[in-house]
């Protein structure tokens, strides 16, 4: 059950994609999620999704995988698209009325547009937890948020709490798993009972789960303490991130492709 | 009629994915009413996987797990007569606590099986009794006590449900040398208290041997060996190949046939080991020109 949670999980690999300086993924994520919701136009939008299914196969990541991160937010997807087919009202008359609601050609397209959004948004930032492990991750945007240094920003302490974060999720997950299995063998109700009940039964799982976190957490503490960790001043890399030619060839690749989606803007009439 | 019958179990994880793994590859097997059972093998040989099929927590892929002749999954109502009925200690059960008393915490299962207060009370000071909580010890919080006896108050939890089939997942991992001995006598003394079944998951053959009366041996998700003590451990050199440690005086008698002694070498105990060493010099004329 929780097991199927794969947002933030690591699929390692040795794919152009995973080779990519996690700067230039950080990047052009962010760069495609802005692109993604420029793109009034069909054909951007054809090209926005295209890229999904190249990029899952450049990166070898199976699709069952991106099927099984979309799962969750179907119920999202689902309000969204009942909300913007109510209560958007178009020029024209609607298309079809019941009742007091009113349902107009341009709220049907607005969703349309909106779940081809919300689906590539969650595809493309997966795509990058998916192919960078959160250590380079949070090493890429250390870098990128370097320059906030000079205003004082504790960028290294926020970089080691992402990293930690993280890093615990999947441990946590397994925890939880483990004291539901627990809790369940005695009997605890989980999954039937009413509202109230089900409430109740969540205390026996919080309080292992919660005191588990925090010894977890002061273990952590004491271990890092014993490397002599200080904080980020003087710290030196492992690994240092370094841009190749590969690196280079991506970011011409990237510029090029997201050219031509806003250029779709002045060629073709936006949808919406 | 055996208590719990498993028939041609087998389990995936992550089917379909990259790192897919088959932890259970169909697996048959019979565990006779009122045994200890042992439980050996390697880490990921599926015994944990294995075991969280018998009580309902997982759900067969194939396969068919019965409980009395019934299948667990299709002939009970509820899932949840299965859970009392085979109670399953999980690896470090201590992080499962989390009433305010030790009373409560053992009172957990017994409450949810719907009992009255009265059987509940009656249950709680029976399992504290099992483990080894003097009652006075019953109001105070479970957090204040020690790794091992948060495990013994887990597994008391356990035991009040009075569950037909006791499955405990490496109770003694982490856990010193007296704490295992402690930990591993109550359970057989619960056992021979009781007659119920117990099935015990272990690392540790030495354990295995001086408590079971049959052994399972898992080997990549399969069922290497299922039988008597005894005749596990005339496989013993076939077990130290598969890497899995065989008890030390198993490891002697084993040296002493190779030094070219006629012993037999299915010796697992202390007192076991005595017996043969006698009935060796008996047979071989005693004195030390043998």
């Amino acid at each position: 059950m929780l097991k199927d949670i794969t947002i933030g999980q690591h699929f390692p690999g040795n794919s152009p994609i995973h080779r990519l300086d996690p700067r230039i993924k950080l990047i052009v994520t962010v760069a495609y999620v802005v692109f993604l919701f420029l793109s009034t136009n069909a054909v951007g939008l054809a090209l926005c999704i295209a890229a999904i299914p190249a990029l899952y196969g450049i990166a070898k990541i199976p699709v069952k995988l991106l099927k099984k991160s979309l799962k969750p937010i179907l119920p999202i997807i689902l309000f969204t698209v009942v909300l913007n087919l109510f209560f958007i009202t178009g020029d024209g008359a609607p298309l079809l009325q019941i009742w007091k609601i009113k349902i107009y050609m341009e709220g049907i397209m607005f969703c349309i547009v909106m779940v081809i959004r919300i689906i590539c948004l969650i595809s493309g930032t997966s795509l990058l937890t998916y192919t960078t492990s959160p250590i380079e991750l949070t090493d890429g945007l250390e870098r990128l948020m370097a320059p906030l240094n000079v205003v004082k920003f504790p960028v290294h302490e926020m970089a080691m709490m992402m990293t930690i974060a993280l890093r615990f999720i999947p441990t946590l997950v397994e925890e939880t798993d483990k004291i539901i299995s627990a809790q369940k063998s005695r009997g605890a109700m989980l999954d039937s009972g009413s509202f109230t009940d089900r409430v109740k039964a969540l205390v026996p799982i919080l309080i292992p789960l919660f005191i588990s976190a925090f010894r977890r957490a002061d273990e952590l503490a004491t271990a890092m303490e014993c490397r002599c960790y200080h904080g980020g001043k003087g710290r030196t890399r492992l690994k240092q991130l370094k841009i190749t030619s590969n690196d280079i060839m991506c970011s011409v690749v990237c510029i090029v492709c997201f050219a031509v989606i806003f250029a779709t803007r002045f060629f073709f009439t936006p949808l919406i | 009629m055996a208590i719990l019958k498993i028939e041609n179990l087998s389990y995936t994880y992550n089917e379909g994915l990259p790192g897919a793994t088959k932890a259970l590859d169909n697996v048959n097997l019979e565990i006779e009413e009122g045994t200890f059972v042992g439980v050996i093998g390697h880490t990921g040989c599926g015994k944990s996987t294995l075991i969280s099929h018998l009580n309902g927590l997982t759900k067969p892929q194939q396969g068919a797990i019965y409980l009395d002749g019934k299948n667990i999954w299709t002939e009970y109502d509820n899932i949840r007569d299965v859970r009392f009925n085979v109670g399953l200690v999980f690896q470090y059960p201590e992080y499962q606590l989390f009433e305010e008393t030790i009373y409560k915490d053992i009172a957990f299962g017994p409450k949810n099986m719907g009992l009255s207060d009265e059987e509940v009370d009656k249950r709680v000071k029976m399992a504290a009794k099992f483990v080894g909580i003097p009652e006075y010890a019953l109001e105070g919080s479970p957090f204040d006590l020690s790794g091992g006896q948060k495990r013994r108050v887990a597994i008391a939890g356990i035991i009040a449900m009075q569950p037909r089939v006791l499955v405990l997942d490496e109770p003694c991992a982490g856990l010193d040398p007296e704490g295992r001995e402690l930990i591993l006598s109550q359970v057989k003394n619960y056992h021979q208290t009781t007659g119920g079944t117990v099935i015990l998951v272990s690392h540790s053959m030495e354990d295995i041997a001086n408590y079971a009366d049959k052994v399972l041996v898992m080997e990549n998700g399969t069922v290497y060996n299922y039988a008597n003590t005894e005749e596990i451990f005339q496989d013993a050199e076939n077990l130290s190949k598969m890497g899995l440690g065989i008890p030390d005086i198993t490891k002697v008698f084993l040296k002493l046939k190779e030094m070219g002694l006629d012993i037999d070498t299915d010796v697992y105990t202390i007192p076991y080991a005595v017996k043969t060493l006698l009935k060796y010099k008996e047979k071989n004329g005693g004195g030390h020109n043998a």
